[in-house]
């Protein structure tokens, strides 16, 4: 086949192709979130003087020369079988649970988490496409509709229980969402404020708020990270991250201290592996989100873009592929690095008491978020008054 | 005792936003992250036993081969969860170690029931049971972990002997019917 041949038939299978997109994203994220508790359980281990996993390995891998062995010492084995083990442990269904709304919980809380993949960018292709299995102009105002659903998750799981603690966990959770939503969303406004420029299409987009932090793309000199120019939005935004992923110090409808296991108490095998890849992938998700809006998605920094793309576009076909590898090698470093953000702060803070949790959230964040809001909104309006 | 009291200072708006203090611990872990583990990896690496370790009691023997048990029972009595027991037994007369008199026939330590708390090893008149480095210790079934006379002597081996107890006293008794027919 020439390359008319092959473009004519991408164009005539668009929807097998954005299968194809779909079942790589996923399967990559979901890789994420394995390679999470992975990352997880060695952050963990460094942190404590420990070592973490280092001999768990199988026979067919341990017997691919040096490669084996050495991923055996790394524990890279040790996600797999922590997977596995999930996988093929009892599945019991304690008598006393709602079982319909018990089996629908793990898929509940994991559905959202895929459904927003689709629509998180992560790169862009030469001609100024953005690399997303779907273009919505709504853009993060729909993944956080869809995300927040995740709560459904828990909250069903909770009350399908019908014990106590996994109940309280599931009330927390939800009180929870509730009260980080607002300061999340109030935060990230005067970002899109910052992004809404005559002639952007549609400043919800998360496209157009990376590419506003970029010289190149904005025509903005100078052009910054917006965590430079929101930093207060961006703390905000981090902390309420933190709190929709139910993550360390926010991890209130898990607190195994007092509420057993929380929400999945009653959930075991995999319907509990569920639980624990939606969780990752939330916060593969959320870092994703912080990056794309604070610190500049897939570009460099926003001067070496142009340079880079100088220097590139010396050979013209390859240079601009070769600025999408690299940015998405840019994005995924950044990811990563907020990851291992997260999982710094989960192994050195002690978790928030519940109503410690309410006070930040209602008392500190939402109006500080509002101040913020108000500040921006008249910095904006004055600048476009000149 | 006399009670002083601290004045809790308010906080100040800084510490209460929490940041300063997460900076801090942050940085502690990062240190952390940094320090070399301090894992020791047991099976592979083996932990220093210090001096004077109570480890499994096993019976030992003297450099000359003979068992040092005599079967006084001692060990057996003091023994506080009754780990121990002895079945006393005659030393044959033709024996190289007739002398003694006495060694146990059966000697069975319970590892079920022993508490590791040394008393044996305290109250043994003749240095015969000692609680050795063996700290790790592992049987597929009850009757595996009541140790009988041969793994005792197994586990124990050797250790040196200072006194020679009863071949002095044999000696001495030799010399003493000698002096006698003078
Ligand atoms: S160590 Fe203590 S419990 Fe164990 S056999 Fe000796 S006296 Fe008995
Ligand atoms: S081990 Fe020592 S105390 Fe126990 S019976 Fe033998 S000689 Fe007596």
């Amino acid at each position: 086949m020439n390359r008319t041949a092959i473009t004519e038939f991408l164009a005539q299978n668009e929807l097998l192709l954005r299968a194809v997109g779909a079942i790589a994203i996923m399967s990559v994220v979901l890789g994420m979130a394995n390679l999470c508790v992975w990352l997880e359980r060695k952050v963990s281990a460094w942190i404590q003087g420990r070592v973490g996993p280092n001999r768990t390995n199988t026979p067919l891998i341990a017997w691919i020369p040096v490669v084996g062995p050495l991923l055996g010492k790394l524990g890279l084995v040790q996600a797999a079988a922590d997977g596995g083990k999930l996988l093929f442990k009892e599945d019991p269904v304690p008598g006393h649970v709602n079982k319909p709304y018990y089996y629908l919980a793990p898929v509940c809380a994991l559905a959202p988490a895929l459904v927003v993949l689709v629509m998180l960018p992560f790169g862009m292709l030469p001609g100024g496409t953005p690399l997303t299995l779907c273009h919505v102009d709504t853009g993060f105002l729909f993944m956080f509709a869809v995300s927040s659903l995740g709560v459904y998750g828990i909250t069903l799981a909770g009350w399908a229980a019908n014990s106590k603690y996994p109940f309280l966990g599931a009330v927390r959770g939800a009180a929870q969402l509730i009260s980080y939503e607002l300061a999340l969303g109030l935060s990230i406004i005067p970002v899109v404020l910052a992004t809404a420029a005559p002639g952007v299409e549609s400043p919800l987009n998360l496209t157009a708020i990376v590419l506003n932090q970029s010289e190149v793309a904005s025509g903005m000199v100078p052009a910054m990270w917006h965590i430079i120019s929101h930093p207060l939005s961006a703390l905000i935004f981090l902390v309420a991250i933190f709190a929709e992923t139910n993550r360390h110090p926010f991890d209130m409808p898990e607190s195994e201290t007092d509420l057993v296991g929380g929400f999945h108490t009653e959930y075991g095998s995999f319907k509990f592996g569920l639980f624990f890849v939606a969780e990752y992938g939330h916060m593969v998700i959320g870092s994703a989100l912080f990056t794309l809006f604070f610190l500049g998605g897939w570009s460099l920094s926003p001067v070496a873009d142009a340079k880079l793309m100088e220097l590139l576009s010396l050979n013209t076909l390859f240079g601009g592929y070769a600025l999408t590898v690299l940015g998405l090698g840019v994005f995924l470093a950044k990811l990563a690095s907020l990851i291992f953000f997260f999982m710094w702060v989960r192994w050195t803070l002690p978790r928030f008491r519940y109503d410690q949790v309410m006070d930040i959230g209602w008392r500190k964040l939402l109006p500080l978020a509002i101040a913020n809001l108000i500040f921006y909104v008249v910095f904006y309006g004055v600048k476009a008054g000149h | 005792m006399a009670v002083k009291v601290i004045e809790q200072k308010p906080l100040t708006i800084l510490e209460r936003t929490y940041l300063p203090q997460i900076v801090g611990g942050l940085k502690i872990t990062a240190r952390n992250m940094l320090k070399p583990s301090v894992t020791l990896q047991y099976p592979d690496e083996r932990p220093v036993i210090p001096a004077g370790y109570r480890g499994v009691p096993v019976l030992v023997k003297d450099p000359h081969g003979r068992e040092k048990c005599v079967s006084c029972q001692l060990c057996e009595f003091v023994c506080p969860p009754k780990a121990i027991r002895i079945t006393p037994g005659e030393i044959a007369a033709d024996s190289p170690n007739a002398h003694v008199e006495k060694a146990p026939k059966e000697f069975e330590i319970n590892m079920l029931r022993c508490i590791y708390c040394g008393l044996c090893q305290e109250v043994c008149p003749e240095e015969a049971i000692w609680l050795q480095n063996n700290y790790s210790l592992a049987g597929f079934s009850r009757e595996q972990l009541v140790h009988n006379k041969a793994r005792l002597y197994e586990l124990g081996g050797t250790l040196p002997d200072s006194h020679y107890k009863w071949d002095k006293k044999k000696a001495d008794a030799e010399a003493a019917e000698h002096e006698g027919h003078h």
